[in-house]
């Protein structure tokens, strides 16, 4: 499955169109992972254990979408964005949607003769 | 008494914050710099459409993100500087370090791919604080853009 966020992909083209493809999880934030938080409060700084939950969820909800555009028939998801919401105290909602598409590699045109 | 404790506990709290806080700070825009300089070949686009005359062997999805939370000086400084308005210097710097973080772990990786560049760049913020008062400001930004990897990069 070719991923990307461009309209296409470079050297193919369209074949067909499938339409919006999306995957979507919803994660709460661990206890031990927050009572770490819990000090770095005080320091401040980057949390690593939040930076991998989000990843992991992240990884999820391509996973997702990639699952209904093959159970589309697709080869690719292009235009792909992704969006996080904070939608309750300690829970994010990690969100990855795209346009399916079947892409058809473009043959490449033999080079002119000098 | 408990405006006292209140105060001390604010007071040490804070001081820490600053020490700690500054310290890792500063180190971090070292690391930041030095990362930016050893990606610099990497170009980076937010453009969606590839010049005509590059040769593209394949694109891959990239994403970088980080979660960063503030200390808690900053906490105090921005509680105090809510009541008067303007700048907000210490959140300012966060997310500079939070965004260039980013941007360093989303070429990294395009840079392991053996992309020359990436395109159609976009960034994503998101408050990932709980919902009560005095809790920790957090956010995470990610980075994320099609890598390229071009015919004449092995």
């Amino acid at each position: 499955m070719l991923l990307s966020n461009l309209e296409s992909v470079p050297g193919h083209v369209i074949a067909r169109h499938f339409g919006l493809v999306q995957g979507s999880t919803v994660r709460a934030k661990h206890a031990g992972r927050d009572l770490l938080a819990g000090l770095k409060n005080i320091v401040g700084g980057e949390l690593k254990g939040y930076t991998e939950l989000l990843e992991e969820s992240r990884k999820e909800a391509t996973d997702r979408m990639i699952a209904q555009a093959r159970s589309m028939g697709a080869n690719a998801v292009v235009n792909i964005r992704f969006a996080t919401s904070n939608i309750a105290s300690g829970a994010a909602e990690v969100f990855a949607y795209g346009t399916a598409v079947q892409l058809q590699a473009i043959t490449p045109r033999p080079a002119p003769q000098a | 008494m408990e405006l006292i404790l209140y105060l001390a506990v604010t007071l040490v709290l804070g001081s820490i914050g600053f020490f700690f806080g500054r310290r890792a700070e500063r180190r971090h825009f070292v690391q930041i710099h030095a990362q930016e300089q050893q990606l610099s070949e990497l170009l980076v686009f937010t453009q969606k459409r590839l010049p005509s005359q590059m040769a593209v062997r394949k694109t891959e999805l990239v994403v970088g993100s980080v979660v960063i939370a503030e200390d808690y000086f900053k906490r105090i400084v921005s509680g105090l500087r809510n009541l008067f308005g303007g700048r907000l210097v210490a959140y300012e710097s966060l997310l500079d370090r939070a965004r260039r973080e980013a941007v360093i772990r989303m070429k990294s990786k395009a840079a392991a791919l053996g992309a020359s560049a990436v395109f159609n760049v976009r960034f994503e913020t998101s408050t990932l604080s709980e919902d009560r008062p005095n809790a920790l400001f957090c956010a995470e930004v990610m980075c994320y853009g099609t890598a390229v990897v071009t015919e004449d990069n092995p």
